[in-house]
Parts: structure tokens; C-alpha cells; sequence
């Protein structure tokens, strides 16, 4: 019999290993980066810069490796509805005990020592979602069973909106492209992505062209078709429920979201209104990496994101340093890397053998996916912005603690994916 | 069930990276904007000011030049955490005085919360090494190093002009782009004659800074930086002894004193009265400076060795004289009574020839000799005659350098006028003249109009016998040693040397015999002079004097104006006989001449 490293080092995917090595390297090169000064000249291994902690965090994340890949393989399913349990248990004691930063109230201090269990939610989530659709009995076009899966992402989203961080929680939506991938109705997102052009029209556009525009489709669509009453009846319901949506933006707008989340919005909208207000980020990002130009400016002759004009640069405006550093080449490696990453993660989760396998890959990649769209789509002005790190370049331990558990739980589940069938 | 759902997130994916990919393609290489604007957020252009050349006089004086000024900077956006208190102990004002410069602050035209606008002008150089000490504790607020222009002697002010901040207007004729709003600028006299040579070459000096402004170090190690160029040094041929002298004389009366080397050309003084005090034009009070000195009545800015313009008076019968004596109407025997009749005169003389006419300023003589001057018979019709004749005469009149600008170094010189026959046709507006209606011009009265550098030039051209070189007040342009080509050319008149002779000859009558020699007269040397007296009913006549000494190889020429000082030989031949003696001998040996100059009682 073979020891279990060797088992480990054949079976493992390297393929994925090397992206992910390679994507925390140009990490911690850009977060050196933004914190390198020219005057100062701080090496990167010094701990009192990001970079140096940023090492320590990579070192603490190859003993998190270690740890999952020595772990048997079932403890992970056995045990998912507990570590879920206990990840909420721990979301709940954020709000009473937490300590916080930044503004925010999403972290818990052990010692000097902080970590943000809203980070960890994610893979216990999706260790959840994975137990239950994987469970015997489940069926996707039972309303039960689909309202117990909207349950085990809506718990961490309501506790983590509870610490006031909208971004983390809204990356638990990413969970409803599994659900369709297991055969759930694409109504839903189908609905959702209307309802959020719908949203944005409504900011974008006067809200009288846009009742006139949806009577028009009405009264169109029902003269194309055939005159049912039936159908004319479900026409005109949909058509007032648009315009229920967009009467509801308003009032939503205006009166549920707080006034920096109003802003972030009307930035988007036209980031040109207010640009030293609250414009300001996304004009600076755009500026700082719109200055790369084709080939950058080199590693470290960075200016905008050197000194400061770009805010949250080592955090979730790492992007700008890649991309005003190493210009569109730069962006377009590391668009091919997350790709790459992400069409690896779907083509592990696609070969995996057992359900609970197969929905925890698809989770790995959705979330990787709106992290990534989210974060580099708010950088260069096409989405709102949403504070949300880049997966594995951004700086911070807990983040970068919590996507390496997310991918080696895949990858420990990978090299076994033989057994599973065995067991069976 | 679920066919095509792995196909459609994996398009998803790619579709999403490849969107931003054309977003980033845009932004980053198809748009230039943003570089720009980074450019303009991160880099910070620092004008490194070159240091305005100086002045010297001829003898190696200095007469401007340079000290350092400090202004305070705000940047009303940086200004964080202010403490009022403190601010009022390092900067050694009251909290009234504070409130009061941040009310004026916001008034200004210029003022902006994001841009440097000057706060306190001209910290004072003694404070300033405590200031430099604390400035760090006062988030916003900058100190600009700038200089300022300093003299020696309060004396040239017209003569060597002052710089102040560049006016709108100007900055937007200007073509060279050197100038940018704030920048000082030569504003009259030599300092913006000079200007070009004066002013250096700015630097530039690129520098990054961080959001908060601070500097970070040099953008390309400083590769594309410039460094300033010092402006040139400017050797002024004025003596600057001499000037002050002149302008003591020129104390409480208006008028001006022009001496020139004549073989040079080069202006020794240039006095204009009353002037004004240089110092008070540079500085924290330059505005409200201005605006008195702009409003006083004596009209201190007007520089009347250049820009007023006098009928020339009895000086011109030496010009007369030697055009005739050109044209061949007289010799110097030729005698022509006295005869007051015609035309009013003084002393006691009847029936002069040349050198006495001169000598007794003879009215009656130079009419006669303007008559057969005018009247040759070159035509039979008088009117035609005349016009030919003072055609002749224009030409000859302009060859000395009068009726037109003669180019000197200065801006804003007047040309004064010599009447020729076009002159007199629009005059009379197509109706004939002829000599009997242009006389007065025979006494240097009527249409002639002359500045008094144009009547010092006179003498030193006489002193030249024949020739002038462009009078100008700089004799060396920096490393060169040189002035400017057009101050080393000779201006030949039509006049034949001979008949030069015959004018110093008889100036030097004037003094030692004739209306000068009460006070003109020096001991150890021979000074050729005439007086004029230049009417002005009903008010008291301007007194003038041009002289040149010594005789023989002259060394200084001089013109006098005072205005409404009776006859020529009181003020202006004391001034310019005092002039000519201070150049000679470093000193006055006529204490009783100074002082009835100093008293300025010269109509009684």
C-alpha cells in the first residue's frame, strides 16, 4: 500500500495548484507595490508593511493546505451541517463581542489576533448547500426543498447585513447559479437580472418614458399574439408588476439605502457628478488604471496607486496597481488566470462523482466568479462599489485564509474522487 | 434535465472577462485621458524662478538689484486642524489681524480652495527663519521664495523703470509664452527695454507628490528637469554719482537734465523731476504705491528727458546757422541788422554777423537768415520758392536727429516735429503759405517741437562736429562686454564738419562772453553753451541751456530744461555748468552757484 502523500502528490491537480500559486505571487507583488516607497525603499519581506504581513498570511494559509489535505476527506461532508452551525454560532456572537474596523462590525478578536467569520461563511455555506442537495431524497423541483436551500444561504446573509457589510453578504446570492445548475427553474435569476436592468434604467432614464415605454410593449405584445383573455390578463399583470418595480426603486433609493450606498450608486451612474465627492473612487481607480496604457508604467512606478489617490488600494482597489503598473497586459494575464481558474474549478466540480462533490465545486466557482466580476467590475466602473476583495490578491489573512479553504476542500475532494465511488 | 446549464455558466465566465478586457482596452489604451489626468494628480510642476540679472552703473556700481522675499501660501482644501492661536504667535499678529486676512483671502479675484492663493505677502526676513522652523505645524499653507528689487541709491527711477506682476492685458498679447499670470515683468526704463536679457530662463522642476500634496521625491530621478538660467547682468552707462547729483539740483522743479558722452553716445545722467522713490515700487505696497504715484499731479511717472515735448527756443539758431551756412545763403561775416520791428529782442547789439548773433541771440538776424534760407529764388513764385526752400531746410533740421524717435533704450520716447511742407498744407488746409507766415520757426518757436534728449544730443552732435551715435543708457549686455549693434553706428548729419567749427566757436562766445557767462563760465576749461527761453504767455518762459565741454575732445554734453523758470541763463545754465564740473572734477568748486540753484528763485 502506498503512503497517503504519495496518493496526495499523484492524484492532486496541479493544474489548479500552479494558478493558485501563481495568482497569490502577483498578490503580494502588487501589495508590496502599493505600499513600496520610493524614498523609503522598505523591503518586501518587512513586517510592518502590508507586504511582510501579507507573507506571514500565505505562510498561515500553506498550514491551512496541510491541515485539509491530511483531514480525511469525509470529515468535510459528515461534518458540513456543524461547521455551518458553528459558523453562524459564530456570525451571531460578532454583533455582541466583535471589535470594530473600519466602521464595520464584522470582526472577532482573539488577542491583537482578529479574523472575520463572514469569510469562513462562505465555504461552510457552501459545505451545507453541498450536504443538502447531495442528501438522499432531495429533489430540486420540490418547493420545500428549494425553500430549506434558500434558508442555508439566507441565515449568513441576514447575520453578516446585521454587521452592516452589504458586499460579503450579496456574494451569497452567487449560490442561486448552483441551485440553477442543479436543475433548479432559471426564472429567478432570469427575473433577477430584469429586475436589476429595470433598477438601473430607473436611475438612468425619467421615470415617465419608462411607463410609456412598458404601456407600448404591452399593447404591442398583445396585438402580436393571439387574443386570449387569459393571456392578456397575465401581460397586463406583468407590465403593472414592472412598473410597481420601478415606482419601488424610488422609495428604495431614496428612503431604504443609507446615503453612501445611495452615492455609490449615482457614482456608477455618472462617476463624473461629484469627482472629488462621491465620485471619487471610482474616478480615481479609472484614472489610475487608465494611466497604464498598453504595457503599464513597471512594477513599482506607480503613482496613483502609490500615493494614495486611489483609497482601499492593498484591499479591494488592488486591480488599479496591476493595472496602472503593467497596463492592459497586465489585465489581461490576470484576466486569464481567474478565468482559467474558474473554467478549472467547474471542470473539477463536472468530474467529481458524488453530489455533495459536484455542488460544492459549482459553489467554490460562483463565488470565486462574483468576487472576481464584482471586484474588477466595480474597479473600472461598471458596477457599484461593493467591498468585496479580489480572491487570493487582495490583502488580508482572513479573506485569503478563507478562498484557500474554499479550493482545497475542492482539490482534497478531488484527489479522492475515486474512492467516493468505492465507498458506494 | 440539466443539459447545456454547465455550458452556459461556463460562457458566462469567459463572456465577463472578455467584456472587461474591451472595458479595460478602452480605458487603458485607446483613451488618453486618464494619463492625463494622472499626470496632473501626481506630478507636481515646480517653476524653479531664474534670478532677474542687476544693473550696474558705468563705473561698476551697483544700482539694482536683488533680495529675498517670502510669501505665505494657502491651499484653503489642505488647511486642516488650524490652530489660530498658535498661527497668530509664529506669524507675530493678533487674532484681528488673522480674522481679517482670511475675509480678504476669499475676496480675492483669484482665490480658489484648491489652488495656491497668497496669503501673507513679504514675512519679513527676520521672521522668516521661525516661520521655515514651524511652517510643518500648519497643514496648507506653503512659503514661496521669491525675489524682489532692491537700489542702492534712490536716484534713476525713471531711467531704470520698475518690474511688477504682469497685467492681464500684457499676458495676453504676449506670444512667447513665457509668461504665466503672477510672473513680474520689466515694466518701463531699462527693465523693460532689457526685459529678454534680464529675465533669465526659468527651470522646471517635476516632482511626485502623494493626495495629501506632499512631495515625493523627483519624477525620473529628474531627467526631464530644467534648471533656471540667472538673467544677464547689465552694465547701465549712467553715472551714478553724476545722476544723484543731478536729480539734488533738480530738487523741488519740474523739468529734466540729459548728459551725454558724446563720442559714445552713452547717456551719463538722465535726470527726471520730479521723480519718484524706486523703492516704494517693489514690495508689499507696490499697489497703493502706484495708484499715488499714478495720481500725483507733478505727474512723477512722466519721464520728460523722452516724453515732453518743448518748442526748442533760441537754442535752435545754432541749427539755423549752420543749415545756411550748408545751403550757402550767409557766410560768417554776413551782417544783418537788428532790426526789432520785425521781431522783438534784447541787449544791446544792432548789427551783428554770425558769431555775435549767436553770441546776443539775435531774433532779427536768424528771421533774416531764414528768409534767404526759404526764399533762394529757385522759383519765381514765392509760394513755390518757399516751399522748395523749407523742403531743403526740413531735411537738413531732421539730419541732426530731431522730428522723429532717435531710438534710444527706452520705451515710450516722443518724436517731436520738424514742419516741412506737407506739415504746413494740412496745417493751412490746402490754403497757400509762404515765409512770412512761418517765421517764428526761425527762433526755434512755432511748429518746432523737441524732447530734451533730442536737444543733449544736439550738443554732443555739435561737440562731434557732424555726427551722433544713438544716445542709450546700457553700454555692456552681460558675458558680451557690448551694447546692442544699433549703439555703435554714427549718424553723419548733412552738415559739412567746417560749419561745426563756426557753432563752437560760437557757443563758446555764449559763455565767455554772451548771455552765458554769468554762471556757465568754468575756470580750467572751456565750455561751449546756448540759452534759450522757451515761451509759454502767459506764464514764466521754460529756461534752457545746452552746453558741451571741454572745447577741444569733449567729454561731456548736456541739455537743460526748467520749466517755467524765466530765461535760460539763470536755472538751466547754472544746472548744466554744475553738471558739466561734478563729470569733470568729481566736485563743485561754485558753492554760490549751487546754493542760488538749490533756492530755485529764478524769476526774481
Amino acid at each position: 500500500m502506498m503512503s497517503r502523500e504519495e496518493v496526495i502528490s499523484d492524484k492532486m491537480d496541479w493544474v489548479t495548484v500552479a494558478l493558485y500559486i501563481a495568482i497569490v505571487f502577483l498578490g503580494l507583488l502588487n501589495i508590496y507595490a502599493v505600499t513600496y516607497d520610493r524614498e523609503s525603499d522598505i523591503s518586501i519581506f518587512n513586517l510592518t508593511i502590508n507586504s511582510g504581513r501579507q507573507l506571514l498570511f500565505i505562510a498561515g494559509a500553506f498550514v491551512i493546505i496541510m491541515a485539509i489535505l491530511i483531514i480525511d476527506m469525509r470529515f468535510y461532508e459528515t461534518f458540513a451541517y456543524i461547521i455551518y452551525g458553528l459558523v453562524l454560532f459564530l456570525l451571531l456572537l460578532v454583533p455582541i463581542i466583535g471589535k470594530e474596523v473600519g466602521g464595520n462590525k464584522a470582526w472577532l478578536g482573539i488577542g491583537s489576533f482578529g479574523v472575520q467569520p463572514s469569510e469562513f461563511a462562505k465555504f461552510a455555506t457552501a459545505l451545507a448547500v453541498g450536504k443538502y442537495i447531495g442528501s438522499v431524497g432531495f429533489r430540486m423541483d420540490r418547493i420545500r426543498n428549494q425553500a430549506i436551500l434558500f434558508v442555508l444561504i439566507g441565515a449568513p446573509m441576514v447575520l453578516i447585513l446585521l454587521q452592516k457589510d452589504t458586499g460579503t453578504a450579496l456574494v451569497f446570492t452567487a449560490f442561486t447559479v448552483v441551485f440553477f445548475r442543479e436543475g433548479m427553474s432559471p426564472f429567478l435569476i432570469i427575473a433577477g437580472i430584469i429586475g436589476a436592468i429595470i433598477f438601473v434604467l430607473t436611475l438612468m432614464v425619467n421615470q415617465y418614458y419608462l411607463y410609456t415605454a412598458v404601456g407600448m410593449i404591452l399593447v404591442i405584445s398583445i396585438l402580436m399574439g393571439r387574443k386570449k383573455l387569459k393571456r392578456i390578463a397575465l401581460l397586463t399583470l406583468g407590465a403593472i408588476a414592472i412598473c410597481g418595480i420601478i415606482i419601488s426603486v424610488d422609495y428604495v433609493v431614496s428612503d431604504v439605502l443609507k446615503p453612501h450606498q445611495q452615492n455609490r450608486i449615482k457614482a456608477l451612474i455618472n462617476p463624473d457628478a461629484d469627482p472629488l465627492g462621491f465620485g471619487w473612487n471610482v474616478t480615481q481607480s479609472k484614472i489610475a488604471i487608465g494611466s497604464g496604457g498598453l504595457l503599464g508604467k513597471g512594477f513599482l512606478q506607480g503613482t496613483q496607486t502609490k500615493f494614495n489617490f486611489v483609497p482601499e488600494q492593498s484591499t479591494d482597489f488592488i486591480f488599479c496597481t496591476i493595472g496602472e503598473e503593467h497596463g492592459w497586459v497586465g489585465s489581461l494575464v490576470t484576466m486569464a488566470l481567474f478565468v482559467g481558474l474558474l473554467l478549472r474549478i467547474i471542470f473539477l466540480a463536472e468530474r467529481q462523482k458524488n453530489r455533495f462533490a459536484h455542488v460544492y465545486g459549482y459553489s467554490v466557482a460562483c463565488i470565486f466568479f462574483f468576487h472576481f466580476a464584482v471586484n474588477i467590475g466595480m474597479t473600472i466602473g461598471l458596477f457599484p462599489v461593493i467591498g468585496i476583495p479580489l480572491p487570493f490578491f487582495s490583502y488580508g489573512g482572513s479573506g485569503l485564509w478563507g478562498f484557500t479553504i474554499l479550493l482545497f476542500i475542492l482539490l482534497k475532494l478531488d484527489v479522492h474522487r475515486m474512492q467516493v465511488l468505492q465507498r458506494i | 434535465m440539466n443539459e447545456g446549464r454547465k455550458e452556459i455558466i461556463q460562457i458566462t465566465f469567459v463572456l465577463v472577462g472578455v467584456i472587461f478586457l474591451i472595458k479595460l482596452f478602452f480605458i487603458q489604451v485607446v483613451d488618453d485621458r486618464y494619463a492625463q489626468l494622472a499626470d496632473s494628480n501626481a506630478i507636481l510642476r515646480e517653476v524653479d524662478y531664474p534670478v532677474r540679472g542687476l544693473i550696474k552703473d558705468r563705473n561698476g556700481k551697483l544700482i539694482v538689484y536683488n533680495t529675498p522675499e517670502f510669501d505665505l501660501l494657502i491651499i484653503h482644501k489642505e488647511v486642516k486642524g488650524f490652530d489660530s492661536t498658535r498661527f497668530c504667535e509664529v506669524f507675530a499678529m493678533t487674532p484681528a489681524d488673522l480674522r481679517l486676512k482670511f475675509n480678504e483671502l476669499k475676496a480675492k479675484r483669484e482665490y480658489s480652495p484648491v489652488k495656491p492663493t497668497i496669503f501673507l505677502t513679504q514675512l519679513s526676513t527676520l521672521d522668516f527663519a521661525k516661520i521655515q522652523d514651524n511652517i510643518d505645524e500648519f497643514q496648507g499653507f506653503y512659503i514661496q521664495a521669491r525675489t524682489t528689487r532692491a537700489y542702492r541709491e534712490h536716484a534713476a527711477a525713471n531711467a531704470i523703470g520698475y518690474v511688477s506682476e504682469i497685467s492681464k492685458d500684457r499676458l495676453s498679447r504676449d506670444k512667447t509664452g513665457i509668461y504665466k499670470q503672477g510672473d513680474y515683468i520689466g515694466q518701463s526704463g531699462i527693465e523693460a527695454y532689457y526685459e529678454e536679457y534680464l529675465r533669465g530662463q526659468r527651470g522646471v522642476r517635476f516632482k511626485y507628490r502623494n493626495v495629501d500634496g506632499v512631495e515625493k521625491g523627483s519624477f525620473r530621478n529628474g531627467a526631464i528637469d530644467t534648471l533656471s538660467i540667472p538673467g544677464q547682468d547689465i552694465i547701465s552707462t549712467i553715472d551714478l554719482d553724476l545722476q544723484s547729483y543731478g536729480e539734488y539740483l533738480l530738487k523741488g522743479k519740474s523739468g529734466s537734465i540729459i548728459a551725454i558722452e558724446p563720442s559714445t553716445g552713452e547717456v551719463l545722467a538722465m535726470i527726471s523731476g520730479p521723480s519718484y522713490d524706486p523703492t516704494l515700487l517693489t514690495g508689499r505696497h507696490y499697489s497703493s504705491n502706484f495708484v499715488l504715484i499714478s495720481n500725483d499731479t507733478n505727474k512723477p511717472l512722466f519721464n520728460r528727458p523722452l516724453m515732453a515735448q518743448y518748442r526748442p527756443g533760441s537754442i535752435f539758431k545754432i541749427a539755423q546757422a549752420m543749415v545756411a551756412l550748408q545751403e550757402g545763403v550767409i557766410t560768417e561775416q554776413t551782417r544783418i541788422r537788428c532790426d526789432r520791428s520785425i521781431i522783438d529782442c534784447h541787449g544791446p547789439h544792432s548789427n551783428e554777423d554770425l558769431r555775435g548773433a549767436i553770441t546776443h541771440s539775435c531774433n532779427p538776424y536768424f528771421h533774416g537768415v531764414l528768409r534767404r534760407m526759404l526764399n533762394q529764388g529757385v522759383s519765381t513764385n514765392t509760394f513755390d520758392d518757399t516751399r522748395a526752400g523749407l523742403a531743403e531746410w526740413s531735411k537738413h533740421i531732421s539730419s541732426f536727429g530731431f522730428g522723429a524717435r532717435l531710438g534710444i533704450d527706452l520705451p515710450n520716447e516722443k518724436g517731436g516735429l520738424v514742419p516741412d511742407p506737407a506739415y504746413y498744407d494740412r496745417a493751412y488746409g490746402g490754403r497757400p503759405w509762404k515765409f512770412s507766415n512761418i517765421y517764428s520757426i526761425a527762433i526755434g518757436e512755432g511748429e518746432n517741437l523737441v524732447v530734451p534728449l533730442q536737444m543733449a544730443n544736439f550738443a554732443a552732435t555739435i561737440a562731434n562736429k557732424g555726427f551722433y551715435i544713438t544716445p542709450h543708457l546700457v553700454k555692456a549686455i552681460g558675458a558680451t562686454g557690448k551694447p546692442l549693434p544699433q549703439f555703435l553706428e554714427k549718424h553723419y548729419t548733412t552738415i559739412d564738419s567746417s560749419y561745426f567749427r563756426v557753432a563752437a566757436d560760437a557757443m563758446e562766445k555764449v559763455v565767455e562772453e554772451g548771455t552765458g557767462q554769468y554762471r556757465a563760465k568754468l575756470k580750467d576749461v572751456i565750455v561751449c553753451g546756448k540759452t534759450g527761453s522757451v515761451q509759454n504767455e502767459p506764464r514764466p518762459d521754460h529756461s534752457v541751456f545746452i552746453a558741451f565741454a571741454p572745447k577741444n575732445n569733449p567729454k561731456i554734453a548736456v541739455s537743460v530744461y526748467v520749466e517755467f523758470s524765466g530765461q535760460g541763463a539763470r536755472a538751466a545754465a547754472s544746472i548744466a555748468s554744475l553738471m558739466i564740473e561734478k563729470y569733470l572734477y568729481g566736485a563743485t568748486k561754485r558753492p554760490q552757484i549751487e546754493a542760488y540753484v538749490l533756492r530755485g528763485e529764478f524769476l526774481n
